[in-house]
């Protein structure tokens, strides 16, 4: 096996695991956790996609995982922020039991 | 190569503009910053119009810049710039007199509480007014003509919290907005004629040989060339603007407006502004159309006249004058072409700013008062603005060597050679008697005899009672919050005299650069140089056109002094002396000739007939048929409601039934759990994927 | 050439600290189970020759989101809640989603032609001074505008985060004390 092929699986991994976090965990932490696990699987492709491409000179993958990195800092304040300010209003970080918007 | 000046020619409208623009941002306690804004941007104007002016000396051809504006269709919008001497002109007279004004209003409105709104207008229509004058396609001239009438109305109802005053404004923007209609008709019908409204964009533009030509050529009603037809329809709204009869009701009303907007607006520029688009749109003016201008001049130059001659307010006084004096200078753009009437407009701009602004010193040094009965012997409490004063009335009544004596005396002479009808002349000639003698009267009353400051006898009220006894206007009561003390008149702060004296020397010397032995003036305009050579008072009926205007001149000033200099007016109250002499015409003169009361009987009446009529159609036949409608549609429903209870609703509402089941299974999928939401996403991405894959296989 | 020893280490400690951040039961060890997956991907990206991104992944995961994960929990007192449930009601279905989607992923990835690809892998020669060029040449509007958003993310996440101060501090001061001049 390649290791484009090797950092692929990985990668595809890495966004189960993290999916599945995001999907079963209760905690509205953990579930923000498992978002960054998906994104830094993405990350990880850009940068094997960069790594064994044909045009590595060119620096797309690698600048797009370093704005990505930084939208994820940006994703993360505001996303914890937004944890925060509903643990302050329903008291509880329990996203099964935040179902305000039930239709 | 254009020239710099030329290139960047808009700046001298945008700077006031943007000046307005600002100080419409300031708070209302920055009267220093916007009242500098407003001259300082004024002064650059000046100085860049002082610059163009020195390029249309160098260069009198004209020169123009033509900016794409917009996409039309498969055309392109175009506006532009020119300058030629007209321009060159207009922009030194409107930016100098603009600025002394804006300095003037320094001194009178230091007392008013929205000071920054004030520069803020008259900044913004200063800019407009530039834009006006060096607009080079009718459409850009027809925008800052609008925000000019715009700018008018809000200065003229500044004091809204005055009924007078917004009424004013009010009748003001309406009625020139009857001219406007003119004005945008014909622009539109220039524009499907001539398909530009560039006046000159090398050859092509709408007032440029080709196009003229093909329009003189294309008749239309009556036999009357399209050229002629639209000619009449923009001087409409020259009508309009500058107070010409029939649409002149506006310009004394507008008079409520603070003083400094009455010297600016209401004499020097904006009602100028007329008489320069018709000067502007010259090669549009065919002689049958020059004949309806001279005709429609002469007889506003003589008909306000005759109404100042009653009037007891300062102001409309002067409000009438002005419009008289329009009146002169259409009858010069008629008689005698461009040069003649715009040499009026521009002197005219001076001394009657001048007096404006010496009429608002008066009132300034007699705390609000505006009724001439009522003042008196000014002469030697106020002696700088006396002294402005009469340098003004002086060059206003014609007297020879002053500035309006040339100019006027220019437009007679023109008159007098007019091969179509000597009624003009006869007209101008009559008028000028009555401007003299309406002038004397007026410096009788306010500057000689004894002081006539009301005691505390005459109250406003008492003044509203007695103007309506005599079926005058009542007196503009003092502003509110100004104590309106019995005490002796002032004379106004330096910077209010100021301007007064650089005017009054313009009014006195103006006339000098357009006399016939150097018409410098006339042949700046036509793009030719000049020559000192005394021939030309030798030109066939000139000097005794002259004679004759100067006699007429000594005999208003005669008849004024006869009847109000030889015996002092004493009181207040008493008689005028033309009313004693002839109460009927006083009294139809004082009402002003009961135009605005014709106007009430016809056109507002038949206005509110047909408002009415309009009403009763509504109610009872549109409003019948409604109803006749409303109740077939209701015995309709009435039977169709009984087939639909009993025949469709059995049906229809199992379905709704089974609708809202199904809505209530599909609810619940919308459970308000974040992570069953990110699981269908999820499914749909493991969907989404297998199809792609497969497409991929197959 | 195959994958290297170093290459496999790594990405079995990535993957374990992502496993153990998203099953341990008390918050905190997740955190740092998060933190350890973050430091390996880091390190993961130094073996692929990304060094700048690796340095980045590690300030900015390990130093700031991690951090910032183990403050909310504490703020949310989620380290104090009673431990019994850990996993949603859904959970099942959620794991068996997420085992599809890996199915489907890796179905994809060996499926494609990558697995026996024989292109080029020499190491790409990047020094940090063509990243500063790329950076501040071409890529120069692209920084711009992900300042802007940081920026405007802070003051949004200050904005939420903040407690709202209780009681109306009055807008009324702010009405202008003179109406009357108005007039």
């Amino acid at each position: 096996m390649t290791p484009l092929a090797g950092c692929l699986l990985v990668s595809s991994l890495l966004f189960s695991v993290g999916l599945a976090g995001a999907l079963t965990r209760r905690n509205a932490i953990l579930v923000l956790a498992g978002i960054e696990l998906m994104l830094n699987a993405a990350n990880l492709n850009f940068i094997a996609f960069w790594r064994f491409g044909p045009h590595p000179e060119f620096l797309t993958g690698f600048m797009f995982v370093i704005f990505s990195i930084a939208v994820a800092a940006a994703e993360a304040a505001v996303g914890l922020a937004l944890i925060l300010a509903i643990y302050r209003h329903a008291r509880t970080s329990d996203v099964s039991e935040i179902t305000e918007m039930k239709g | 190569m254009t020239p710099w000046i030329v290139q960047n020619l808009w700046l001298i409208p945008v700077l006031p503009m943007v000046a307005a623009g600002l100080s419409a941002l300031l708070k209302r306690k920055e009267r220093g910053l916007s009242a500098g804004l407003a001259i300082g941007s004024m002064a650059i104007s000046l100085l860049l119009s002082l610059k163009a002016f020195a390029e249309a000396l160098a260069h009198p051809a004209l020169q123009v810049k033509i900016v794409d504006w917009m996409q039309f269709g498969d055309q392109w919008v175009q506006l532009g710039w020119l300058l030629d001497p007209l321009a060159a002109v207009m922009l030194v007279m409107v930016s100098f007199v603009g600025l002394l004004i804006f300095i003037y209003s320094l001194g009178y409105m230091a007392h008013d509480d929205n000071f920054a709104r004030f520069f803020c207008f008259l900044s913004l229509f200063a800019g407009a007014m530039l834009g006006v004058v060096i607009a080079n396609s009718l459409l850009l001239l027809f925008m800052c003509w609008e925000v000019v009438g715009l700018t008018s109305y809000l200065l003229i109802g500044f004091w809204f919290h005055r009924p007078a005053a917004a009424a004013a404004a009010k009748k003001a923007f309406i009625t020139t907005r009857v001219g406007d209609l003119g004005l945008l008709i014909g622009m539109v019908w220039l524009y499907s004629q001539s398909g530009t409204l560039i006046f000159y964009g090398y050859g092509n533009g709408c007032l440029e040989q080709r196009a003229v030509t093909a329009m003189a050529a294309h008749a239309t009603v009556a036999g009357m060339a399209v050229s002629t037809a639209i000619g009449l329809l923009i001087f409409c709204g020259a009508v309009g603007k500058s107070g010409q009869v029939p649409l002149h009701v506006w310009l004394p009303d507008a008079m409520e407006g603070p003083t400094p907007v009455s010297a600016l607006i209401h004499a020097a520029t904006m009602v100028a502004a007329g008489v320069y688009l018709v000067a502007r749109v010259y090669p549009l003016m065919s002689g049958s159309a020059l004949e309806v201008v001279a005709w429609v001049g002469a007889i506003t130059a003589l008909f306000a006249a005759s109404i100042a001659v009653a009037q007891n307010d300062i102001k409309r006084i002067l409000a009438y004058s002005t419009v008289s004096q329009l009146g002169y200078m259409m009858l010069g753009l008629g008689v005698g072409g461009v040069a003649v009437g715009m040499f009026h407009l521009i002197t005219h701009a001076f001394f009657k700013a001048l007096l404006f602004l010496g009429a608002g010193s008066v009132i300034h040094g007699c705390t609000e008062e505006q009724d001439i009965r009522n003042m008196g012997g000014l002469r030697k409490f106020l002696p700088v603005t006396f002294a402005t004063y009469s340098a003004g009335m002086l060059a206003l009544c014609g007297f020879p060597l002053f500035a309006g004596f040339w100019s006027k005396d220019a437009i007679l002479h023109a008159a007098h050679g007019w091969d179509v009808s000597m009624g003009p002349f006869y007209l101008g000639a009559i008028g000028a008697l009555l401007t003299a003698f309406y002038m004397t009267r007026q410096m009788y009353y306010v500057f000689f005899g004894q002081k006539r400051t009301p005691a505390a006898t005459v109250t406003p009220a008492a003044v509203a009672a007695h103007g309506a006894g005599h079926g005058v206007e009542p007196a503009v009561s003092p502003r509110p919050g100004e104590v309106c003390a019995v005490e002796d008149p002032h004379e106004s702060p330096s910077v209010m005299t100021g301007p007064l004296a650089i005017l009054a020397v313009f009014a006195v010397f103006l006339g000098f650069v357009g006399t016939p032995a150097w018409p410098w003036f006339q042949n700046f305009l036509n793009g030719r140089g000049v020559a000192w050579d005394w021939a030309g008072f030798s030109e066939p009926g000139l000097v005794s056109t002259m004679v004759v205007s100067s006699l007429i001149v000594f005999a208003g000033l005669l008849l004024g002094w006869w009847f109000y200099g030889r015996k002092p007016i004493v009181n207040a109250t008493d008689e005028d002396a033309l009313e004693s002499l002839a109460p009927p015409v006083f009294h139809a003169l004082g009402n002003r000739l009961y135009v605005d009361e014709f106007y009430g009987v016809t056109v507002i009446a038949l206005t509110r007939f047909c408002a009415a009529f309009a009403s009763w159609l509504d109610r009872w036949i549109f409003g019948g048929l409604v109803r006749l409608l409303a109740w077939t549609v209701t015995g309709v429903s009435w039977l169709d409601a009984g087939v639909d209870r009993f025949v469709v609703n059995g049906g229809f509402d199992e379905g709704c039934r089974e609708v809202s089941r199904g809505g209530r299974l599909l609810s619940r999928l919308q459970n308000g759990r974040v992570q069953t939401y990110l699981s269908v996403i999820a499914a749909a991405l493991v969907v989404l994927a297998l199809w792609l894959l497969w497409g991929h296989r197959g | 050439m195959g994958m290297t020893a170093s290459f496999l280490i790594l990405a079995t400690l990535t993957l374990a600290g992502g496993v153990a951040a998203m099953t341990l039961r008390r918050l905190v060890h997740c955190a740092l189970a998060l933190a350890v997956s973050f430091a390996g991907l880091a390190a993961l990206y130094v073996n692929l020759g990304a060094e700048f991104a690796g340095l980045a992944q590690l300030l900015v995961y390990v130093g700031a989101i991690a951090i910032l994960i183990v403050f909310a929990i504490l703020l949310t007192h989620s380290s104090e809640t009673e431990l019994q449930k850990v996993f949603s009601p859904a959970g099942v279905a959620g794991a068996v989603l997420a085992l599809a989607v890996f199915a489907v992923l890796a179905w994809a990835v060996v499926g494609s032609g990558v697995v026996h690809s024989t292109a080029s892998v020499a190491a790409p020669q990047t020094s940090m001074r063509d990243i500063g060029f790329a950076l501040m040449q071409g890529y120069v509007l692209p920084l711009e505008v992900i300042a802007l958003m940081l920026t405007a993310a802070m003051i949004g996440a200050v904005i939420l985060a903040v407690r709202p101060t209780s009681g109306s501090e009055p807008a009324e001061t702010q009405a202008p004390r003179n109406p009357e001049l108005r007039a």
